[in-house]
């Protein structure tokens, strides 16, 4: 993996595009993301983040434009990828009926783990998850962090390259929240896994992204470091100043338009 | 091959935990069935307005009623996956390496053996109620195979039209749209022979009138079939199979 990062991007799109009907949801994106990076998409509601998320997952296939995930293309290939890749989507979608050992179970076998193998990471998935007492309680009497964490404790067994995670902490308490942020460190820091993560959240966005893309009604507004975004729009600007100004419709009608610009190509090159 | 079997056992495996572990499905769907063997095949049993031959009406609509039950439970399956489907389960179940197919297979499967236990209840009803029923293990295999067979069939099918309509409103108003007009046009409580012609017609292109027919033949003394059983489960086969390749190619859109 290490030799690839330096030919390779984890995940690159060229031109994405996808339309409902006349809608275009996602419009011509071009997104490098390297090898070991957390990287948030933000954008406000509708601007086409989960779009993004489910054409570089194999859910939806892309009306043009095409993209790489782990090196694999998501058209001609689907199967590498999904084998590469682990989701949690914005829904939470364990199954409630089942236990949480049950529904990593399913996952392992889905993914072909050998029974050994699945034994072992699902032990561990679960202890690393903090889930270890809970594996055979049913995943309905589970709490929001906890279903979250086994989803995670789900998209990790087979060890993917590369995380898309959508929305994860949304809805969590804020212990809950630092939790998952923290065990998402820990996954990026031992297996060196890339992860892809969509939030409204800033104090996420901030503390836990390497890079960040904001989406404004299917395109990228702009890239880069959390930091830089800042600064590129003012002394004392926030991460809410940056959403609010790039997420919004009003970069082109902005007086600091040129300015914007300005950081635009900045935030390109460093991204 | 080894693997599309692997995975679909995985997923009937999980269907039948949730089964299992919430059995009041099972109870209230016997409730109908019930009713319709004691209350409607009893009293009609008394006008003798049916012409079944040598069969009691009861023993002729035994079968019917079993194979009633199945298509009622089954065609709403769909409806469990569009719940799956708003849940985000498609979803995961979909980003892995599985095979397409063996997750529609799995889903088709576990609703036969959904039928394998209403084919228990129906045994026990019709038992109660001094059918003659064959009990010689051949015959017993047959029927589950029949069973399990038929409900694939219309669990695929309801899993084709979920695909399609994509939302629970919608889709229960077509299952109730389908299934009842399935039923009466079909040999379950009455014989294609005293049908109008434009009903056997019907009645001839519809899946159910062979999984009633292999099971009237097989399930009850005395009981007649008019197709041979290599006809019933060909056409059945032949169903399952197409609306399988069907499934497999819309089972996807769902989490678009
Ligand atoms: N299956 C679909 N059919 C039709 N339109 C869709 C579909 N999926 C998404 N859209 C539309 O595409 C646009 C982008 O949706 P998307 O879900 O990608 O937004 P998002 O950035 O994830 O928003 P949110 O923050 O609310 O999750 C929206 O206008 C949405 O209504
Ligand atoms: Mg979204």
């Amino acid at each position: 993996m290490n030799d690839d990062a330096i030919h390779h991007f984890a995940i690159e799109t060229f031109d994405l595009t996808r339309r409902f009907e006349k809608m275009v949801a996602v419009d011509h994106i071009d997104l490098r993301i390297s090898y070991g990076e957390v990287f948030g998409l933000l954008g406000a509601n509708g601007a086409g983040k989960s779009t993004v998320i489910k054409m570089l997952t194999t859910l939806l296939t892309p009306s043009s434009g095409s993209a790489d995930v782990g090196g694999f293309d998501i058209i001609k290939t689907p199967d590498e990828v999904r084998r590469s890749i682990g989701y949690v989507s914005q829904l939470l979608s364990a199954d409630g009926a089942l236990t949480g050992y049950e529904n990593l179970r399913l996952s392992a076998k889905l993914y072909g783990l050998s029974k050994s193998d699945r034994i072992y990471r699902i032990a561990d998935a679960l202890s690393f998850m903090g889930l270890t007492d809970y594996a055979h309680k049913l995943v309905k009497n589970y709490s929001g962090g906890m279903i979250r964490r086994l989803e995670l404790a789900q998209a990790m067994l087979h060890r993917p390259a590369i995380l898309f995670l959508d929305e994860p902490t949304i809805g969590l308490d804020p212990v809950a929240r630092h939790m998952v942020w923290d065990r998402l460190l820990t996954l990026r820091h031992d297996y060196g896994m890339t992860i892809l993560i969509t939030t409204h959240d800033m104090e996420e966005a901030e503390t836990l992204c390497d890079n960040l893309a904001i989406m404004h009604s299917g395109k990228i507004s702009i890239v880069g470091n959390p930091a830089k975004l800042r600064a590129g729009l003012g002394e004392n600007a926030s991460m809410d100043d940056v959403f609010a100004y790039f997420a919004g419709g009003s970069i082109h009608e902005s007086g600091a338009f040129r300015e914007v610009e300005q950081t635009r190509h900045t935030a390109r090159r460093l991204g | 091959m080894q693997r599309f079997l692997y995975e679909s056992a995985a997923i009937v495996e999980v269907e039948l935990l949730k089964l299992l572990r919430d059995p009041t499905e099972i109870i209230s769907r016997a409730v109908q069935p019930l009713l319709w063997l004691m209350v409607f095949g009893q009293v009609l049993a008394r006008t003798h307005g049916i012409n079944t031959g040598s069969l009691s009406y009861l023993a002729f609509i035994t079968p019917g009623i079993l194979a009633q039950s199945v298509l009622f439970s089954s065609i709403f399956y769909g409806i469990a996956i569009i719940w799956e489907r708003d849940l985000g389960v498609v979803h995961k179940l979909l980003v892995s390496p599985a095979m397409r197919s063996s997750l529609v297979f799995g889903k088709a499967i576990a609703a036969g053996f959904r039928g394998v236990i209403q084919t228990a209840v129906i045994y026990f009803i019709a038992f109660l109620m001094h059918v003659g029923l064959r009990l010689e293990p051949l015959i017993i295999f047959a029927v589950l195979t029949s069973v399990i067979l038929g409900a694939g069939i219309f669990a695929t099918f309801s899993l084709i039209i979920a695909c399609i309509v994509k939302t629970r409103e919608r889709f229960m108003g077509i299952g109730q749209l389908l299934t009842m007009p399935m039923f009466f046009a079909s040999n379950a409580i009455y014989p294609l022979e005293i049908m109008p012609n434009w009903l056997r017609v019907i009645a001839q292109i519809n899946p159910l009138t062979y999984l009633i027919d292999a099971l009237r033949g097989l399930m009850v003394t005395g009981g007649a079939h008019i197709h041979s059983y290599t006809i019933d489960f060909s056409v059945m086969l032949m169903v399952f199979v197409i609306l399988l390749f069907i499934a497999v190619k819309l089972y996807p859109t769902l989490a678009e």
